[in-house]
């Protein structure tokens, strides 16, 4: 048995500086709804949010030591936010940066919940910051306003008298100073402030500054946990056999020869599967191999990926929801000099971050839980695992991890993963720690997928090739519709997020109508880095750029006039024409420049992309972006997050698909999913638009862009206009 | 029972000879540094070195590494390993990082062959190594400060 219990507990001690913020017994059940969408937008960054009382108690702890710990109520899968939501906080604290420190929050919707997603805790929609950003400040000028008022007394001096740097506070009249940490169990006997005034811009010196990440230390020596990484004292690892194709239930489990493999110590059947136990992966892996398990598939999904499309490719000529229309967008058309017609298709796309799904879960001897995981959705992670073991929710404690990626996948409406887990530890009495790992082929089989989805788009221009109408089918699984995001999201039967990007596009149209189709294959889908904007980016800003060619318009010219009312959108796409030296003379044959500008979760994006497409394969060779995020609250790391949205992107601009045969998913490796590689990696500068607007986020509005620039950078090389994705390169041969 | 040396410490092991390195350190000895991403060596989450050479853990046998030492991103030393190191953290490489084990262990190896790397060499070295976050450009820009600390 493994005997590790190296882990230091994640949930933050309380018995530090500011107290203990309360522990709140959550009484949410699986079947709660949230706010209505447009409530709980306005909310992120808004004027309610500055308008709530400080919390100093709930997001930061200074120690005696001076170490200030600012608590994260998000997940840190790689976007950066740790450093980030530190960084708002430590500047209004006035913290010496070298001494500050983060500690994941644990579970506690009343504290922690993410104000874009109502009533819930959980990190999506590049709302990190933008939702937390009056908050900390709060949080962090409350904190320093009720250090002076300590140094005040214990020095008996006006506390407007004392002055905070650094980490420092200081009176100068009387040549005395001293460490946050020398009043910090003083100054938690301060009445909190409810309204502590924050800096003025001009006094921040952490916000908008070079601030080095906090995570770049354990991750460079191997020392940064993630949940994979959780070792509990008598730990037992678990691979399950699920069923090959989605719906598929357990017929007949033959486990003899399971249970024969050394380091085999039980098999139990589960709601989604078969779970081999062991007392290793490895072991646990060949007792998976050795299973024979009959799977019922009645009720599963039996279709292959092109029989699905070959359903949406007919469905689309058909009317469906309306998602939004104005005028009327069918006569304008007939009446127009010319009309333009495309069709643009997607494929499933697989997460496939580099840290598989995993997650521990382990009983305490009072009948309560602990949970190790990349925890994305705290308040319904906790809700599902404790319906999931027979619990309430105040007995289940969550203890997030560093993520190895997620891109959407680890925040999943069913907690699937979790109530795998959850579902192992009831099949075995809790007796001991479970940690569930899906293997590669478990992850990338497992469903979840970026949605399959069909465009079929038409536009009229007139004889001076100014847009007169637009008509705009979608096809595709909503990934909203039976989730407890329903009611939040999906009206009439539109699921907002399968046109975002579309329906609300900045272009001035004068008559339009958007459609949508919701298919109900068993294929289950979800948010993908940029959800729904992963498709329409690219039918909107590729057929943009066909409408500017058919009006022979310089596309960037054309886009400018259409953008009239949308000045942040208009300025990024300047900006970044302007860095790329847009409208050069054209260089080498093969090579070309192509442009995209799309607005997502708040941010304004634009890149140029240059390109050399030849012998049927393209390569891209620099990509200049530029991008209003508002306020840039850590430079560098937008312009990481930025640059990889290129990488992370490129794999599914250029070949990422995920197929079913007869129902099976054939790609289960990166062999068959190949992400992106150095080799392919072009040139990336990013621009930043200086702004005073209050901050949105950047996780995910960088990767929309980059397949329409490539698409429109191809058009201009090849003069082919290439429009489903994953681009179909055979078309290019001898370009 | 096998005798193991990893990162200058010797372990006595008692596993099936056919079980991969990679499992033999994340679960018997507990070195969690060394990351599974693919288990068919297309991903390079799990390089480590023996005896300096990177390889992908998850496809070394227990029962084929015999004497030779074992290297993980948590042992690793030296000026090359120390030159990496200052240059991962200086760039802010990392994002999610569950990759960066391994990357710094292929740049490492690469960078003990070759100190002046030019970006084909780079490629050449670094293509095995997948991030899903994308953070080549930063990698290829730590590999070169690390060549120039190392100069």
């Amino acid at each position: 048995m493994l005997k590790v219990a190296r882990n230091p507990d994640p949930v933050p001690s309380r018995r530090a500086f500011l107290g203990g913020a309360a522990v709140a017994s959550g009484a949410l059940v699986i079947g709660f709804t949230l706010a209505p969408a447009r409530q709980a937008r306005a909310a992120a960054g808004g004027p309610d949010l500055a308008a709530m009382p400080a919390q100093p108690n709930a997001f930061v702890r200074i120690a005696a030591d001076d170490t200030v710990t600012v608590v994260i109520k998000h997940l840190d899968m790689g976007q950066g936010n740790t450093t980030g939501l530190a960084t708002i906080l430590a500047d209004e604290l006035d913290a010496d940066w070298s001494t500050v420190r983060t500690s994941f929050a644990p579970a506690d919707a009343a504290l922690y919940n993410n104000f874009a997603f109502g009533p819930v805790q959980g990190t999506g929609g590049s709302t990190a910051i933008a939702n937390s950003w009056y908050q900390l400040r709060k949080a962090g000028a409350a904190a320093r306003a009720m250090l002076v008022a300590a140094a005040a007394e214990r020095w008996t001096v006006p506390a407007a008298e004392i002055t905070v740097e650094t980490g420092t506070l200081r009176h100068a009249a009387s040549n005395r100073q001293g460490r946050f940490g020398a009043f910090a169990e003083a100054a938690a006997a301060q009445p909190v402030p409810a309204e502590p005034k924050l800096k003025d811009p001009s006094q921040w010196r952490l916000i908008g500054a070079k601030v080095g990440r906090l995570d770049s230390l354990s991750k460079t020596d191997g020392s940064a946990l993630y949940s994979l990484d959780i070792r509990r004292p008598g730990q037992v690892t678990a691979v399950v056999a699920h069923a090959p194709r989605f719906g598929g239930v357990v017929k007949q489990v033959d486990d003899r020869a399971a249970r024969a493999v050394t380091g085999v110590l039980d098999v139990v059947t589960i709601p989604t599967g078969v779970a081999v136990i062991a007392r290793d992966t490895w072991s646990a892996m060949k007792g998976r191999e050795a299973l024979t398990v009959t799977w019922d598939d009645r009720a599963a999904e039996t279709r292959s990926s092109d029989a699905l499309m070959a359903e949406y490719r007919e469905r689309v000529k058909t009317p469906g929801l309306v998602a939004a229309q104005r005028g009327d967008a069918a006569g304008a058309i007939a009446g127009s000099a010319q009309v333009l017609e495309a069709e643009f298709t997607f494929p499933y796309l697989a997460h496939a971050a580099m840290e598989p799904l995993n997650a521990t879960i382990e009983r305490a001897a009072d009948g309560t839980y602990d949970v190790f995981a990349g925890c994305q959705l705290q308040t319904i992670e906790q809700a599902v695992v404790a319906a999931t073991l027979g619990v309430t929710t105040d007995k289940v404690r969550l203890h997030t991890q560093w993520a190895g990626g997620s891109f959407g996948r680890r925040a999943t409406p069913s907690a699937d993963y979790f109530a795998e887990t959850a579902a192992i530890v009831k099949a075995t009495g809790g007796k001991a720690p479970v940690h569930l790992v899906w293997t590669r082929e478990d992850d990338m089989a497992g469903g979840f997928y970026r949605p399959m989805v069909v465009h079929r788009m038409r536009a009229g221009l007139d004889a001076k090739g100014a847009i007169t109408g637009w008509e705009h089918r979608v096809v595709g699984k909503s990934i909203m519709i039976g989730t407890a995001f329903e009611t939040m999201l999906v009206k009439d039967g539109v699921d907002a997020t399968s046109v975002e990007g579309a329906s609300d596009t900045p272009y001035a149209l004068p008559a339009y109508r958007f459609e949508v189709h919701n298919t109900r294959e068993g294929v289950p889908v979800l948010w993908w880095r940029s959800v729904g904007h992963t498709h329409t980016a690219q039918a909107m800003e590729v057929f943009i750029d066909e409408l500017a060619h058919a009006a022979k318009v310089d596309p960037v010219a054309y886009r400018l006039g259409l953008l009239k009312a949308a000045p942040r959108l208009s300025a990024t796409l300047t900006l970044a024409a302007e860095k790329a030296g847009w409208g050069g003379n054209a260089s080498e044959k093969g090579r070309g420049v192509g442009v995209a500008a799309h607005e997502s979760f708040g941010s304004y994006v634009a890149m140029v992309a240059d390109v050399t497409a030849k012998d049927g394969k393209v390569k891209v060779n620099r990509i200049v972006a530029a991008v209003d995020v508002g306020i840039a609250v850590n430079p560098d790391i937008i312009r990481a997050q930025v640059e990889g949205a290129v990488g992370f992107a490129l794999s599914s601009v250029l070949r990422n698909r995920i197929t079913l045969k007869d129902g099976v998913v054939q790609e289960k490796n990166f062999d068959a999913y190949e992400p992106t590689r150095m080799s392919e990696m072009p040139v990336v500068e990013v621009h930043i638009v200086p702004s005073g607007a209050a901050p949105t986020g950047i996780g995910e509005p960088g990767v929309p862009v980059l397949a329409p620039a490539i698409s429109n950078a191809v058009f201009a090389a090849t003069g082919q206009r290439l429009r489903s994705l994953p681009l179909d390169l055979s078309g290019l041969k001898g370009a | 029972m096998q005798k193991l040396t990893v990162d200058g410490v010797t372990h006595e092991v008692e596993a099936d000879p056919d079980v991969p390195l990679l499992w033999v350190l994340r679960d018997r000895l507990d070195m969690t540094g060394t990351k599974y991403g693919c288990g068919i060596a297309q991903c390079g989450a799990c390089t480590v070195h023996l005896d300096g050479q990177p390889v992908r853990s998850c496809q070394t046998r227990l029962g084929d590494i015999g004497t030779a030492q074992v290297t993980t991103i948590a042992g690793v030393s030296g000026p090359v390993a120390e030159a990496v190191r200052t240059a991962w953290r200086s760039l802010d490489v990392v994002q999610c990082g569950y990759c960066q084990s391994g990357q710094m262990m292929s740049a490492i190896g690469l960078l003990s062959g070759t100190p002046k790397p030019t970006d084909a060499d780079i490629d050449g070295a670094m293509d095995g190594n997948v991030c899903r976050c994308g953070t080549y450009q930063r990698i290829r820009a730590a590999i070169h400060e690390a060549s120039r600390i190392l100069a």
